[in-house]
């Protein structure tokens, strides 16, 4: 009894709920042919959205007023330099992965750079220097679209065992964001400064090193997400990192993390990002129009995080 | 248990951290309906009717221990938030001139400006402007004043001007309860005290029934035994090395300086730079020199000490994560384990050190601070007016592990409000004005003494 009642106090509990929900809905429309199909893209799609939204659960962490809103133009940059490097070759692959990262990291310490020295709040800071990233991706390649190498982009929708090749590799790094959460110094630290910051640093916690270790973190993974996002995709657009900048925020909420800081969990990022795919994919599937589906996505999101917020627990 | 509150008395309440206290403030002020009892207010029952708003309608007045001030807006508009008969064109002037007229009743020479905002206030005169909200009368009267530890963080001079305040508003007819850890203030303030232990009373009587001894025997605590160690605090200064050496910010002051070993008392009237030089030892600042790791133990336990989402265990043990890493991971149950350890070391009550920070009592929530700092690493402990709403009892136990430690080569720098505490130091520097002003030996330290450099020769 204890057991299943701890199970509900869970906060990424509401997250995986709504989206077996959704899933069983589009499932039983649908007949049952093609659910796991349905599954199988949404595990696909949700792998990307999930890359982004661990930095940002990691960032939005730290407390009142953390959120990187560069990610959009971090992916746009990263995908466009990397596609433009490899320029379809594959023995380039690694390189390219190696310059994406690179771009990530730049941008996560420019960002933090100006947070910092400039004391600029991270709202502030991250929204006007991904104006200067998204400029930097459109004067990189003129608007052409650089096909990513062949090799890469079959890789990016193999399947191993049924299951999608790069949701195997996310859910892998979301092992290793878990562990860095909940089992490491740096982890710790992260949950201290959301509480609160200035406690934290007297209690021996270096604040400013793991502020800036998450920024810089977060950025990385945005420009994994973008290579990644670009190579899936047949190329990087200019727009390809638009619906992130929201969605990663909306998936760290409704996967239970709280937006005052200092209480994060990793499971609920996958429940949430899967919820947020089967939700518009069952919308579609009752053949809603965009005024209803836009409509019920927002209802049935408010109506989790109530859900959710009702049993809320700590880490 | 049944208390009776008389007009124009002052009653106190003394017993261990957790005993019940806050609880039976809390119940008073409507802020906990009671599971059982009844409250009555001359002899109607308002048992279940009582709020925290209309408490104040009732006569009822609070001065929280966690202090229930808002930090965002000025001391005036705090004012006016307990005091809704302000109000209409030239509100603020109203809320300004009520409050300062009461600060400079209660506190003559406070230096508190109404409209500063009370974020900015140090944590004294934070309590200072709760207490003076708490007395001050407007269309509701002050029947009853519940005081929560109200000098736990007021220096000497200040806590004797409240205390003064409050024998007089109980002349004049009104009722006084006052929590407190501090037994000389006890015995002089009240008319009656009743001793609390696990929930219940387990003893009332009039205050000059009891005295020092008596008191700390019906709380269970055992009497302390006070000894002197001039002679041994003279030895280390002589003869350790120079661990700490800083200057406070003020541009003439001399230098503190700690050696290994010793326990060094920062002094004076509150908020005369001893935290700050804290802090500058803590962050190593420039023209600091710090010979060794720093644990802090706050006193303003809200704002510089706990972690609210967390359970006591992760609050004690974020001090010392490192002695938990296994390779790259934290070994959770090695943590916990800990933490229980200091739990019974420190006599933290609580049955599980699972349960929330919030669930302690505030002394207790102070022992589990004083836990993070004793059991991490760190050589160097700079404690900053730490005591604040711990009993008398864990008092000594502290007092005696901070010798032990001591002896065994740790380092302390201890900002005290409380004179008794400086009793426990084997070196004082007296603040005044952020510089230091009196260098102390033990064997040339006394209350007097201390006074006496806290304040300017011409003021």
């Amino acid at each position: 009894m204890n057991m299943i009642a701890a199970m509900f106090r869970q906060p990424w509990l509401w997250a995986w709920l709504g989206a077996l929900a959704a899933w069983l809905a589009t499932s039983a429309f649908i007949g049952g042919k093609g659910s796991g199909e349905v599954m199988s893209a949404a595990m696909t799609f949700g792998a990307f959205f999930v890359i982004v939204a661990l930095g940002q659960m990691f960032v939005i962490t730290l407390g009142p007023g953390n959120v990187d809103l560069s990610i959009p133009a971090c992916m746009t940059l990263a995908g466009t330099v990397s596609m433009k490097a490899m320029d379809g070759a594959a023995t380039m692959i690694p390189v390219g992965l190696a310059l994406a990262l690179l771009v990530g990291a730049g941008i996560g310490v420019l960002n933090y750079a100006l947070i910092r020295l400039l004391r600029i709040p991270p709202i502030i800071a991250t929204l006007s220097s991904s104006f200067v990233f998204q400029s930097a991706a459109i004067w990189w390649n003129r608007g052409l679209r650089v096909k990513p190498p062949e090799a890469l982009a079959d890789l990016m929708t193999a399947k191993l065992g049924g299951m999608p090749v790069i949701a195997l590799f996310v859910i892998l790094l979301t092992i290793a964001g878990h562990l860095l959460l909940s089992r490491t110094i740096y982890g710790r630290g992260v949950v201290a400064i959301g509480q609160n910051m200035r406690a934290a640093r007297l209690a021996g916690v270096k604040t400013e090193r793991i502020r800036a270790t998450t920024y810089i973190m977060c950025a990385t993974l945005a420009g994994l997400c973008g290579y990644l996002l670009a190579a899936f995709s047949g190329g990087a657009a200019l727009n390809m990192g638009e619906e992130y900048l929201l969605s990663s925020i909306a998936v760290v909420v409704i996967g239970g993390t709280s937006v005052a800081g200092g209480f994060a969990n990793v499971p609920g990022l996958w429940g949430a990002s899967l919820f947020l795919f089967l939700l518009v994919t069952m919308l579609n599937t009752f053949g809603a129009g965009a005024g209803i589906r836009l409509v019920m996505t927002g209802l049935i999101i408010i109506g989790v995080i109530v859900a959710a917020s009702g049993g809320r627990n700590r880490t | 248990m049944t208390l009776e509150l008389h007009p124009g008395e002052c009653l106190s309440l003394v017993g261990h951290n957790g005993a019940g206290k806050s609880t039976l403030m809390n119940v008073l002020s409507g802020n906990l309906a009671p599971d059982k009892g009844r409250i009555e207010v001359a002899g109607v029952d308002i048992t279940g009717c009582l709020t925290p708003q209309n408490a104040t309608a009732h006569g009822v007045r609070c001065v929280f221990q966690e202090l229930s001030l808002c930090p965002n807006l000025t001391v005036a508009e705090n004012a006016r938030i307990s005091h809704p008969s302000i109000s209409g064109i030239g509100w603020r002037g109203d809320a300004r001139r009520l409050i300062g007229d009461k600060l400079d009743e209660v506190f003559p020479g406070h230096g508190i400006p109404a409209d500063d905002m009370v974020s900015d206030l140090s944590i004294a005169r934070r309590q200072m402007v709760e207490i003076a909200r708490a007395f001050a009368v407007t269309t509701a009267e002050a029947r009853v004043v519940i005081l929560d530890e109200p000098t736990s963080s007021l220096d000497t001079v200040a806590a004797k001007k409240l205390l003064d305040h409050v024998r007089s508003y109980v002349r004049s007819g009104g009722t006084c309860v006052l929590i407190s850890h501090l037994l000389g203030e006890v015995l002089d303030t009240s008319d009656r005290i009743a001793v609390m232990r696990d929930g219940g009373i387990v003893a009332l009587d009039r205050a000059s029934a009891f005295d020092r001894n008596s008191l700390v025997k019906a709380m269970g605590s055992v009497v302390e035994a006070v000894t002197d160690r001039a002679a041994e605090a003279a030895a280390v200064r002589d003869t350790a090395p120079v661990v700490v050496q800083a200057t406070p910010g003020a541009s003439r002051s001399s230098v503190l300086a700690a050696h290994r070993g010793e326990v060094v008392g920062l002094a004076g009237l509150s908020g005369q730079g001893q935290t700050e030089l804290l802090v500058r030892v803590f962050d190593r600042a420039p023209g600091t020199t710090v010979d060794g790791e720093v644990a802090l133990v706050a006193g303003d336990r809200q704002i510089d000490g706990i972690f609210p989402l967390w359970s006591i265990a992760e609050n004690i043990s974020i001090g010392s994560l490192r002695t938990f890493l296994k390779g790259m991971f934290l070994d959770r149950a090695a943590a916990r384990d800990f933490a229980d350890s200091w739990r019974d070391r420190i006599g933290i009550r609580t049955p599980n050190v699972d349960n929330s920070i919030l669930s302690l009592s505030g002394g207790n929530q102070q022992k589990a601070l004083f836990a993070r700092a004793l059991a991490s690493p760190a050589q160097i402990i700079v404690m900053d007016d730490p005591m604040r709403g711990v009993d008398i009892g864990t008092k000594q136990e502290v007092y005696e592990m901070i010798r032990e430690e001591a002896a065994k080569g740790r380092t302390f720098l201890w900002y005290t409000t409380e004179m008794d505490e400086l009793r426990n130091c084997d070196h004082v520097y007296v603040f005044r004005e952020g510089a230091i002003v009196a260098d102390l030996r033990r064997s040339d330290m006394s209350e007097e003494r201390v006074l006496r450099a806290s304040f300017r020769a011409d003021a």
